[in-house]
Parts: structure tokens; C-alpha cells; sequence
């Protein structure tokens, strides 16, 4: 194919044994927009690190530009063209938007000494190429994700890239962010005939923007097709080997009984102004908006890590006072952190670790030393009951995939038994399975009396997991919806309207 | 999926790996090399037990650096410490016992010589904690400066000289079935730290702490009293130190043990604590331990052996600055081929 960028052929790559992928076959064609869809563990990574030079294959061919290499390294990738945009972005937060963009270019000139004046024109002229405004002199760490991401586009350009790899690029975005850098990716893809390759699994997005789309499972490819020969259904079937079907939480709580959580004129400074609401045993209270909408302030304020200027916390009618976490966690609230990450947790440590932390405290004899049986029972009991998919839960944490890192978050919780549960961006990162037996489990911890609170922008998990939705906007809770009134398209547009 | 996972193995199996395995090895060598290259000096009775003696000293030191290290931070102040506490409890040996003093029995002012020693090990200790956690400064800085005051103190207190008192000597050169004192009291220690890294909760918060401790704060870990009672006790293994110190020596100076900090960070990397924390075990601390001891020893003969005069102490700086960059580099670069390995394949679904 004449206007074929890159082409993989029968790409097989094990790790000890292991097989990541098996007999991949696809190709990148020049100024299209193609998206790899699978869920965690899939291989979509494996992929992109072959692709990027970082991994060597352990047989097939790749051809690049006409060109077939029978070993790529990093450094090959990025002459022929391709620039891998990471979940992190690799930018220098301590820097400024302009040094970001321009200078990788300088260090390639093999510059000695720092001109600003051309370092500025580098960048201001990559980002007009994007068609987007962010100050130069700005330093990164301060950018918002959004920004961030076009500012990694605008340095990929300037390395005269012909083919984009975007890991999950829109997992931290919000509604109107993606639209942003969608029309970004479709200027450069028409002006420039740059290719684009998207990482995803969030499939309303893929189905948007991907005009070729190709579906891995277990490693190998399950099938390539162009845009209009997929739906929702076919990409989940792909992607899972099984259909999953929407579902709502039609649920009314017992009114009689009092919240398991009640809050008052509750007022943060700017980020939340006059916040009142209840949550009764068993209901699923979505709580969406932008990001700065005040909705992961009301999740901190709750857990005592937002400090409260005036209002009142009532737990089950009683008078609280939640001046730190360790309140909250008194009063039987738990969190499960926006960033799984860095908050949530001990990536290094075993999975064993990681699930105990909470409850390690009554894990003890009537010495005071922890009972090494009675850690690995309960250990051994999550690990079961939240179906942790692990050979052994003494390997660390980071060797999981993303859902079932998570699951470990709420291990970790569900262990020490909440009456109420926080949970912000729950399937964040999660593959779509995943995310499914997420959303049913919180159902069934709701159906246990718990109450749970669910901070998201993610629309179809709020429709189909929540009873209620509180949707917020600049620090105020402005609206009171429920699933079952509205429709994806009605509550996106709530969400993005400022 | 098999989930039955045997007792032991979820805490020690990882921490008790191949690193443990070479560290053993790497000590056996060394003393397999010297034992051959110091024929009848090396391994003998004599040497044993001198090297034996000699090794509490710092080894006992070396256990408050890694404590401190598993929760990403360190102490420099260790050996300001342990010499603070060593003037103190002379001073009231001095003071307190015999003709020379108020003329109380031995058996009254030890405990209190030792008593007054890990109390002022204890402020000294609950200090740095206190300007850790509390007020937030990086450990390395705060430690540094609380280093220099507590042997600004030791000065100020001693006018500089060393406070002499042979009251402890039965300590130092004293044994108990045959096995030095100093090397019961590191055993001990040694116990006391398996103890508590392995089974409290304290323990397992430093690590936790040592790891990530923004997690460690959302998952409601009390971080400020960790550190607290982290750099509580690392004063406390110093106040002990000190008391060897007296002990070993019949004297307690200002400045005394002034190359033990870079001995003794060196011994906590040698022996596989990550010094940006949450990683570490007793087993390879003690080795690094016995490592550097043989390597000191077997240096310090050979030195004499070759070139008979004042360069041998130069050149066991050299050594140990040598060796701690060198393990770095390796350190580096095992874990550098280790990650090469992507690790979401170990934990490809089965299904």
C-alpha cells in the first residue's frame, strides 16, 4: 500500500516464558487515526513499546517507511518518525512550556548554549501549528492535564513526528478537553498527514474518532475493520470474548431510617459553597462535574483532608467532627483516591501489604505483634473475595493491571468494613470487564447497607451504577438527577454547560 | 488460581531474595580471600575475637541508619548522638562513683550512667523527629545541623578533652560464655529490629511509610508519628552505641567515631536497604555488617603487611568510599535489567 506508514508482521513477543503476543499483524497508514482497543493485559502495551524500539520482538517483521528493520532501537523509532506520548506525557515539570517544546530540538542541533529567542519562536510556532493558546513562559507542573497533553502533541511535532502512539490519552480529561484535543488530532491529521495511534478502551471515544480500528485480546488480534463496521456491542464482544449488558440502579432508600451520612451548609473556601446532602444505607450517590467543579473538594472535605471553614457533619444523626482522615476513618469512612497511583497505593509492596494496611492494627496478639497466619487469611480472603488476579499475593502491588489494582484499593478498605464508602474515579484506568465487575460489585456492597459515594465524569458508569446524581459546578451542587430521567447525551451536556 | 500461599512466605519471601543469597556469598569471599592471602593472622582465635569486639561498635550504629532509611529519610546525627551520651554517662560515673566522686557503689550509678545516656539519646532522638515530621525539614538537612549541635554540645560540656573512667571496662572486654559483651548487646539489637520490622505495627508502617507515604497518609497511617518514634529510636540504638563506645574505649570524647557515618550508610546500602525507603531486612544489614568488619580487618593486615606506615587509614577512607559507589552503580544496575522484565506479564489473567 503505497501510503502505508508502518507495518507489523507476525509480531510474537514472550517474557519469561510468558506469551504477551502472539502473531500480531496490523499496519499504520499515513493521516489516518487509529485506535488499538483491548482491555488491561491485552498486550496494548507490549505493542507500542515494539513499536516505540523499547521492547525487541522475538520474531515477525516491521517495516517502517518502506524500510524493513530487523532490530529497533528507540533511537531508530524517533528518526523514522514515531513519538510516543506516555500516560505521564514525559515532560520536566519544573520547566517552561516553551523549554518543554523546544528544547529536545536544541539538544538534537547539538546547541551548546541556550538561545531564548529561537527557543520561544520553536515553540510558539508548534503551538500555533496545534491552534492553541497556552502562555509560553508558564511552567508545566502547573498546566492542567489538558494542557499538558497538547503541550507533549506540540513536542512530538517539533521531532518531525509522522506517527502518534497516545496512551489512554483521555483517561484524565474531561468532556470538553477531549473535544479540544479530538480537533487537535484531526487538524494535524488533515494538514500535516500525520498518523495518529490511540490507546483506549473508553469505546464511546473510540467510536468517535477511530477510522481504523483494531481489537486485541489475550495478545493476539481479534479483528481490524474501518470506522462504521464497529458498535459499542462488537467492540465489547471483541475486547471481552463476551457480551456485557448496560444495567441501572433503580433503588429507593428507606427514608425512615436516618443518613448514614448528613451534611449541612458545609462551606471550603471557594471550592464548596453551601453543600448539603444525605447518604442513606444502600443507595449509590454519583457525584459529577468538571474538574474545579468542587467534586473531589467534597470528597477530601468528607475524608478530612479539605480542611472545613463552616457547616455540620451529622453520621448517623449524630454530630461529627472530621478535623483529619483519621476522623473520618473513625466514623467508618473510607476513600478510594482519585489517583490510584501515587494515593492510593503501595505500588512497590506485595499485594498482601497493600490489603492489610488498614487492619493490621487488630491482626495482633496479646503481645502486640501481628499474627503472621492470621494477615495472610485475610489476605487470602479479599484476594478471593474481590477476585484479585494474582499467582501469589506476596508480588508487588505494580505487577497488577490496572482494574485489579484496583481492587486492591477496595481490599484494602472493605477489610476494615466502612458504613461508607467514597469512591473517586473507581474505573479510572480499568479495561471494560474490569470495570463491569467493579460496577456490580459496588452494587452489592450498596445492597449490603453500605452507602456509597461516587465521584466521576465517566456518564454511562454514573447512568448505570448510581440511584442518584449530584452534578456540581463551580463549588455548588446545582442539580439533583436521576439515572432513570435522563439519558447520556442530556446529562453530558449538564456536565459540560459552565 | 491457587491462592494457598504458605505462612512465611507472603512478608520474608521477597525481602529474603537472591540480594540476601549474594550478600552471603560476598561475605564468605572475602573472608575465604583473606583467610588465604594472611595465612595464620587471618583466621585465628585471636583475630576472631578481635574483630568480634570491634564490630558492635558501629554495627550496632548502622541499625539506626537504616531505620531511619526505610522510611526514606537518615540520620547524620547518630554519631553526635552516641557521643553525647557517652560524655553524659561518664560524667555521672565520674561523678557519682567511688573516692573520686560522691562515693556511691558501681552498682547504683551504672544504671543510672546508662539511664541518663539513652535519655539524653532520647531527646536528641525525639528532636530530630520532632523537626522531621513537625516542622517538615528533609531529613538529610535537619539531621545535619542536629549532628552539629549535639558534638557542639559534647565540646562545650568536655572543654574538649575526653572524661576517662575505666568503671566500664568489665562491659567492654567482658564476655559472657565466652561471647564479647558488645557482640551479646548487636545480637540483641539485632533481635529487637527483626522483632519489630517483622511483627508491629510500627514496623510495618515504616515500611508502608518508606514506600509512598501519600498513600500512607490516605490510608489513615499516622506518618508524623512514625517518624517520630523512627527517629526516637534511631537516637536510642545511638545512646547504646554510646555506652559501647565508653565501654570499648574507657573514654568518652566529643569526637570520637567520626568515619562511622560513612561506615555505616555504606554497611545499610551494602546491605540492601533502598535508601529512598521501604525496603530492607535485618538479615542483610547484619551481613554488610560482617562484610565490612572482614574487609576493615583484612585491609588494615595487608596495609601493614605492604606498606608499613600511616597510609593503611588513608587508604580505608578510600576503600569504603570506593565501595559504597561501587555497590550503587551495581545496585543500579540489577534493578535496572530487573525492570527491563515487564511485570504486568507475571500477572496475565489466567482465564
Amino acid at each position: 500500500m503505497a501510503n502505508e506508514f508502518l507495518n507489523l508482521t507476525g509480531i510474537s513477543k514472550s517474557f519469561a516464558g510468558v506469551h504477551a503476543l502472539r502473531n500480531v499483524d496490523f499496519s499504520i497508514e499515513r493521516g489516518r487515526i487509529h485506535c488499538l482497543v483491548g482491555e488491561n493485559g491485552s498486550g496494548k502495551s507490549t505493542i507500542i513499546k515494539i513499536i516505540a524500539g523499547v521492547y525487541e520482538r522475538d520474531s515477525g517483521s516491521i517495516v517502517i517507511n518502506g524500510k524493513e528493520f530487523e532490530k529497533l532501537s528507540p533511537i531508530d523509532a524517533i528518526r523514522e518518525g514515531i513519538q510516543v506520548i506516555y500516560q505521564d506525557f514525559s515532560l520536566f515539570p519544573n520547566l517552561t512550556v516553551a523549554e518543554n517544546i523546544a528544547l529536545n530540538q536544541a539538544l538534537r542541533d547539538g546547541r551548546r548554549f541556550v538561545n531564548w529567542r529561537h527557543v520561544h519562536s520553536i515553540a510558539a510556532d508548534a503551538l500555533a501549528q496545534i491552534e492553541v493558546d497556552i502562555p509560553l513562559n508558564a511552567t508545566v507542573g502547573e498546566m492542567s492535564v489538558a494542557n499538558k497533553q497538547l503541550i507533549a502533541i506540540a513536542k512530538a511535532l517539533r521531532q518531525q513526528a509522522q506517527l502518534i502512539i497516545m496512551d489512554e490519552p483521555t483517561s484524565a480529561l474531561t468532556g470538553r478537553e477531549i473535544k479540544v484535543l479530538f480537533s487537535v488530532i484531526r487538524k494535524l491529521q488533515e494538514r500535516q498527514s500525520i498518523a495518529f495511534l490511540f490507546v483506549s478502551h473508553k469505546l464511546d471515544e473510540v467510536l468517535e474518532i477511530s477510522e481504523t480500528t483494531i481489537v486485541i485480546r489475550n495478545g493476539k488480534t481479534v479483528s481490524a475493520g474501518e470506522r462504521g463496521e464497529y458498535d459499542g456491542a462488537r467492540l465489547i464482544y471483541d475486547m471481552t470474548g463476551h457480551t456485557i449488558t448496560e444495567k441501572v440502579y433503580d433503588f429507593e432508600p428507606d427514608l425512615s431510617q436516618p443518613p448514614l451520612i448528613k451534611v449541612e451548609n458545609l462551606n471550603a473556601g471557594a471550592a464548596l459553597i453551601d453543600i448539603n446532602l444525605a447518604l442513606r444505607a444502600g443507595e449509590i450517590v454519583g457525584v459529577t462535574g468538571l474538574l474545579g467543579s468542587g467534586r473531589t473538594e467534597l470528597a477530601l472535605a468528607l475524608y478530612g483532608m479539605l480542611p472545613i471553614e463552616s457547616g455540620r457533619i451529622y453520621i448517623n444523626n449524630k454530630p461529627a467532627v472530621i478535623r483529619s482522615n483519621r476522623d473520618a476513618i473513625a466514623h467508618g469512612i473510607g476513600y478510594v483516591p482519585e489517583d490510584r497511583l501515587s494515593e492510593g497505593l503501595f505500588l512497590e509492596q506485595s499485594i498482601a501489604r497493600n490489603v492489610v494496611v488498614r487492619t493490621i492494627d487488630g491482626l495482633r496478639n496479646a503481645l502486640g505483634l501481628t499474627i503472621p497466619q492470621k494477615i495472610s487469611e485475610q489476605v487470602n480472603q479479599w484476594v478471593n473475595a474481590l477476585r484479585i488476579k494474582t499467582p501469589d499475593p506476596a508480588l508487588p502491588v505494580k505487577t497488577l493491571s490496572g482494574g485489579n489494582q484496583q481492587r486492591v484499593v477496595l481490599a484494602k478498605w472493605l477489610a476494615s468494613n466502612p458504613g461508607i464508602m467514597i469512591l473517586n474515579g473507581p474505573t479510572v484506568g480499568v479495561d471494560i470487564g474490569s470495570k463491569d465487575e467493579l460496577h456490580d460489585l459496588m452494587k452489592k456492597l450498596a445492597g449490603e447497607g453500605m452507602g456509597l459515594l461516587v465521584i466521576s465524569d465517566d456518564i454511562p458508569e454514573l447512568l448505570q451504577t448510581c440511584n442518584r446524581v449530584l452534578l456540581m459546578r463551580h463549588g455548588r451542587i446545582v442539580e439533583e438527577i436521576k439515572p432513570k430521567d435522563t439519558n447520556e447525551g442530556e446529562l453530558s451536556s449538564k456536565l459540560i454547560k459552565d | 488460581m491457587d491462592q494457598t500461599t504458605s505462612r512465611k512466605s507472603i512478608f520474608t519471601r521477597l525481602s529474603f531474595d537472591f540480594y540476601t543469597l549474594r550478600l552471603f556469598i560476598i561475605a564468605l569471599v572475602i573472608f575465604t580471600a583473606f583467610s588465604l592471602l594472611l595465612p595464620g593472622k587471618f583466621f585465628t582465635v585471636r583475630n576472631m575475637q578481635s574483630m568480634a569486639v570491634q564490630l558492635p561498635e558501629f554495627g550496632i550504629l548502622a541499625f539506626a541508619i537504616m531505620i531511619t532509611m526505610l522510611t526514606g529519610g537518615i540520620d547524620l546525627s547518630i554519631v553526635g548522638t552516641a557521643n553525647l551520651s557517652a560524655i553524659v554517662a561518664a560524667m555521672i560515673l565520674t561523678g557519682l562513683t567511688g573516692d573520686e566522686g560522691a562515693g556511691m557503689s558501681l552498682a547504683i550509678t551504672m544504671p543510672l550512667a546508662m539511664l541518663g545516656a539513652l535519655l539524653v539519646a532520647s531527646i536528641c532522638g525525639l528532636f530530630n523527629g520532632f523537626l522531621v515530621s513537625k516542622v517538615g525539614i528533609t531529613p538529610i538537612l535537619a539531621t545535619l545541623g542536629t549532628g552539629a549541635i549535639y558534638t557542639g554540645l559534647s565540646f562545650v560540656i568536655t572543654g574538649g578533652p575526653a572524661i576517662t573512667t575505666t568503671q566500664l571496662a568489665f562491659i567492654g572486654n567482658g564476655s559472657l560464655l565466652r561471647v564479647p559483651i558488645p557482640v551479646i548487646v548487636f545480637i540483641f539489637v539485632a533481635i529487637i529490629f527483626v522483632i519489630i520490622l517483622n511483627r508491629s505495627v510500627f514496623g510495618f508502617n515504616v515500611y508502608m511509610l518508606g514506600t509512598n507515604p501519600t498513600a500512607a497518609l490516605f490510608s489513615g497511617i499516622n506518618n508524623d508519628r512514625v517518624l517520630l518514634r523512627t527517629y526516637w529510636l534511631a537516637g536510642l540504638i545511638a545512646g547504646i552505641a554510646g555506652i559501647i563506645f565508653l565501654a570499648r574505649t574507657n573514654s568518652a570524647k566529643p569526637d570520637f567515631g567520626a568515619s562511622f557515618i560513612l561506615l555505616t550508610v555504606l554497611i545499610a546500602i551494602l546491605g540492601g536497604v533502598s535508601y529512598t525507603g521501604g525496603f530492607g531486612a535485618v538479615s542483610g544489614l547484619v551481613l554488610a555488617v560482617l562484610s565490612i568488619q572482614f574487609l576493615s580487618t583484612g585491609l588494615n593486615m595487608l596495609m601493614l603487611m605492604w606498606f608499613p606506615s600511616s597510609a593503611a587509614i588513608f587508604f580505608r577512607q578510600f576503600a569504603w568510599g570506593g565501595l559504597l559507589l561501587g555497590v550503587m552503580v551495581l545496585n543500579y544496575y540489577t534493578e535496572k535489567r530487573r525492570d527491563r522484565q515487564p511485570a504486568s506479564i507475571q500477572s496475565k489473567d489466567s482465564s
